[in-house]
């Protein structure tokens, strides 16, 4: 390093260089006269439509705004420096650093029985037949061993259903069987029930292992029991006071709700989300149907119902936005997803939108079957007998599953850095890739983009929520308390 | 504002000496010196003393010293045969830094120390070597500054193993322009400080053409971002230190978003209020600006890296000239000994909770105004 002798005061010009070269950046009209330009460390530009074409064809930038806003963005570079360049390989490597976590999510399917009939299940039974729908001991103890296995230091063990507190029995077992083998993880536990079984003895337990539950509420009292059927009585009477009983037992914080939009929710986003708020939630997923069986049997029908959830989900956080406004925390949970994309250099653990896609890279299922899934959706193809994602059986061990055919399809086609019609798109840093999705409805895991619902449904929400955070700073303040929130 | 260097008469001495102050049973105003540089040793002996008045002694002795008054025991000080007194350190100070160099890499505008080309390394390093071993153990922080205190080289590590080992429990928070960094062997010799250590390092701007002018040094910006990132992989705490002048107000907020992106890594983040004196009398045209003039954009900054959950200091501001909100960010950063009141301050509710502004400055802010 050399000293700087004594100097006269040079001009800003002096440190400009006029010349520049571009680094790898995608664009798309964000609307009718703006381009959104991203760089490859996932910070984007919006100019002018006209901006991509001058700075392709190395015209001078005289917008001196632009020129700052370009090079801070990491979306041109100056002549002579290569530095910046490790900044930028720093930023992808940030981003794709969850993947040193594989596998932290394992849902466990301890049985089918259920005691609703929600007619958008794929799976449940109402059945007291234990032998044929519940998880067995022996197959159970091999799914702990490969958990354990996981590369992962942390990890969440999840049960699910049918109704996992219908086996509670059996979860019992799990959690503490896996508390015995386990050295050298940290695991949380959570129980994702219908909210409709609980006394003293799960209490109990989930306060002795502090297990979180997550449960269902779509709405209010008319449409949560519309969706959601009991044999006898009201689900949504049971559920509220399950929450409650909760609430009261666990602490507040130790139970959240998930809804799923079914035909008629579409009709009410408020009274939704008035229902989450009045029952003390301070969150909501808005979460479309999974489109899995009734669906694939009509395509057409499915791309118009990704417009109709779009419109639901737009009237929905247009709502949420107003509540936020007049000074009440309520959080949008997927858009907090995307958010986190884009407003931090972290990614989301949010296993349904990432490159690569969040089967098997970030979660494994154990079904009830004693086989071995891909996630949450591929087991739900195998009730269709559609056995595409079933790795093999839970004593195969770990290497034979993970290089299984099975695995190695999802891995092929679980990049969107190298999916036709991702890897050219502006918002493929936001998104993600699901081969589990592509292959249920268009019958190929790689996938069609322009006639895929997943595209249309994340591309449309991304580019909504980007023109979002540039109306106002209101809205962006709101976003950032979002993402900074537990 | 009080003065650490100061000129009296000396007799008796020959060079120069670094010591601790120790009051004398025999003489009423004045201190002995003790433990010299050149008689490590023997740490008792007295070698010098320092009073108020001329002693008929045959030791070493400086007097007629215009800050002899606030000379207390404990202190350490550097005398020479010219009757050069400077404090080096004190005791009863929250803000005692060991001076590295005059020399730069930079020549940013509104430096309040200009860099002088002057080869001064082995004047500083004797003077720190010889400081270190007399400061007290329970010292909380040393600041470390130049200058560019890396331009020292290896014996930089030398001081800062020094501190390691002599003040194992004192923080030492060193302000470097991170270019050194640059080379990742020197992020990695930083490793083995990272519990104790702080650097703060100076970021102007989110872009290169704004922060190399204010350095005035080509590639300052890839230089100083490629060292943070290099630090941040053996996770060196950083403080970022944002200055608020014209030239790189406009971006702040840009600035601020930068930080978010691409250093999340950071520690905490320090938006300074200018200490206006040193080359940035020179450059007053291009650097002023008013307070008032980006309280809105300082907002929305400090707001945004604070939901992001990095730490925000305001520094050198007084609360008076911050929007209310802004107050808790506020940090009484202005050293004890630059650190000074207008007289309409005495007037003020809030100045025990204000850090003043620099006694150093050559021009302050109208906007100043008891709350």
């Amino acid at each position: 390093m050399e000293v700087v002798k004594r100097q006269k005061f040079k001009p800003k010009e002096h440190y400009n260089s006029p010349g520049y070269k571009l680094l790898p950046f995608k664009y798309l009209h964000i609307d009718s006269t703006n381009e959104l330009i991203v760089g490859a460390s996932g910070d984007y530009v919006i100019a002018p439509i006209g901006s991509v074409e001058a700075i392709v064809k190395r015209r001078p930038i005289s917008n001196e705004k632009l020129m700052r806003d370009l090079h801070a963005k990491h979306i041109i570079i100056d002549e002579y420096e290569s530095g910046g360049l490790d900044v930028i390989a720093n930023r992808i490597r940030t981003k794709k650093d969850h993947l040193l976590q594989l596998s932290s999510l394992h849902i466990f399917v301890l049985t089918l029985r259920c005691n609703h009939t929600c007619h958008y299940c794929q799976v449940s039974r109402v059945t007291q037949d234990k032998q044929s729908f519940d998880l067995k001991k022996t197959d159970l103890d091999h799914a702990i061993e490969l958990m354990l296995k996981s590369p992962s230091k942390f990890i969440t063990m999840e049960f699910q259903g049918g109704e996992p507190l219908l086996a509670f029995d059996l979860l019992k077992y799990a959690v503490e069987t896996t508390l015995s083998l386990n050295t050298d993880k940290r695991i949380n536990f959570v129980i994702c029930t219908n909210g409709t079984i609980y006394n003293e003895e799960i209490i109990k337990f989930c306060l002795k292992y502090d297990i979180l539950i997550s449960t269902s509420l779509d709405g209010p009292e008319f449409l949560h029991d519309s969706n959601r059927k009991l044999r006898k009585g009201s689900s949504y009477h049971d559920v509220i006071a399950g929450i409650q009983y909760f609430r009261n037992a666990l602490g507040k914080d130790r139970i959240s709700a998930l809804m799923t939009a079914s035909s008629l929710s579409l009709k009410y986003p408020q009274e939704i989300i008035n229902a989450y708020l009045e029952n003390g939630f301070h969150n909501i997923f808005l979460r479309p149907i999974s489109p899995y069986g009734f669906a694939l049997k009509s395509p057409k029908k499915n791309y118009y119902e990704t417009q109709q959830f779009l419109e639901f989900y737009e009237k929905a956080f247009e709502y949420i936005l107003q509540i936020n406004l007049k000074g009440t925390f309520f959080r949008e949970d997927f858009a907090s997803v995307i958010l986190k994309k884009i407003l931090t250099p972290f990614q989301s653990n949010y296993v349904d939108l990432q490159s690569p896609a969040g089967a098997i890279n970030s979660v494994l299922v154990y079904n009830y079957d004693g086989y071995v899934y891909a996630s949450d959706e591929s087991r739900m193809l195998a009730e269709q007998n559609d056995y595409s994602f079933r790795l093999g059986h839970v004593s195969d061990g770990y290497k034979k599953l993970l290089t299984s055919d099975e695995a190695l399809s999802v891995f092929k086609n679980s990049l969107n850095e190298a999916l036709n019609g991702c890897s050219d798109c502006a918002v493929s840093d936001f998104c993600g890739a699901d081969p589990v999705f592509h292959h249920a409805i268009q019958g190929d895991a790689y996938g069609h983009r322009p006639t895929s619902g997943f595209c249309e449904k994340n591309m449309s929400i991304i580019k909504y929520l980007i023109r979002k955070l540039e109306e106002s700073t209101s809205v962006r303040n709101i976003f950032y308390e979002w993402i900074s929130a537990k | 504002m009080i003065n650490l260097s100061s000129r009296g008469k000396v007799e008796n001495l020959e060079g120069q000496l670094v010591g601790k102050l120790r009051p004398s049973k025999g003489i009423k105003y004045g201190f002995e010196l003790v433990n010299s540089l050149y008689d490590p040793t023997n740490e008792d002996r007295v070698v010098a003393l320092v009073s108020q008045e001329r002693l008929n002694s045959q030791l070493p002795n400086i007097f007629n010293l215009s800050n002899y008054k606030i000379l207390a025991e404990g202190d350490v000080v550097y005398i020479n045969d010219q009757g050069v007194l400077d404090i080096l350190y004190r005791r009863q100070s929250k803000h005692n830094t060991l001076f590295i160099t005059d020399q730069c890499n930079s020549y940013c505008l509104m430096c309040s120390q200009p860099p002088k080309n002057k080869d001064d390394f082995d004047f500083h390093y004797f003077r720190n070597k010889c400081l270190i071993p007399l400061m007290d153990e329970e010292t909380e922080v040393i600041g470390i500054t130049g200058g560019e205190p890396f331009l020292l080289g290896d014996r930089m590590i030398e001081i800062l193993e020094d501190l390691k080992s002599q003040l194992p429990q004192t923080t030492i928070h060193l302000l470097t322009n991170g270019k050194v960094f640059a080379w990742n062997d020197w992020a990695e010799k930083m490793e083995q400080f990272k519990e104790n250590l702080i650097l703060a390092v100076p970021l102007y701007s989110d872009n290169f053409v704004d922060h190399d002018y204010i350095v005035q040094s080509n590639g300052a910006f890839r230089q100083t971002m490629l060292g943070l990132h290099n630090l941040a992989k053996y996770q060196i705490h950083i403080e970022l230190r944002v200055v608020l002048q014209r030239p790189t107000i406009k971006r702040i907020e840009e600035l601020s978003l930068f930080i978010t992106k691409n250093l999340p890594f950071v520690e905490s983040v320090a938006f300074m209020g200018l200490e206006f004196t040193g080359l940035a009398i020179a450059n007053k045209d291009k650097l002023w600006i008013e307070p008032s003039e980006y309280a809105s954009a300082l907002k929305k900054s400090v707001f945004l890296l604070d939901r992001f959950g990095i730490r925000v200091n305001i520094f050198n501001m007084p609360l008076c000239v911050l929007e209310p909100e802004l107050r808790d960010f506020a940090t009484k950063s202005i050293s004890d000994w630059k650190r000074s009141y207008l007289d309409k301050c005495e007037h003020c509710s809030a100045k025990s909770d204000c850090g003043g502004v620099f006694g150093t400055s050559r021009q302050l802010t109208n906007e100043i105004s008891p709350l």
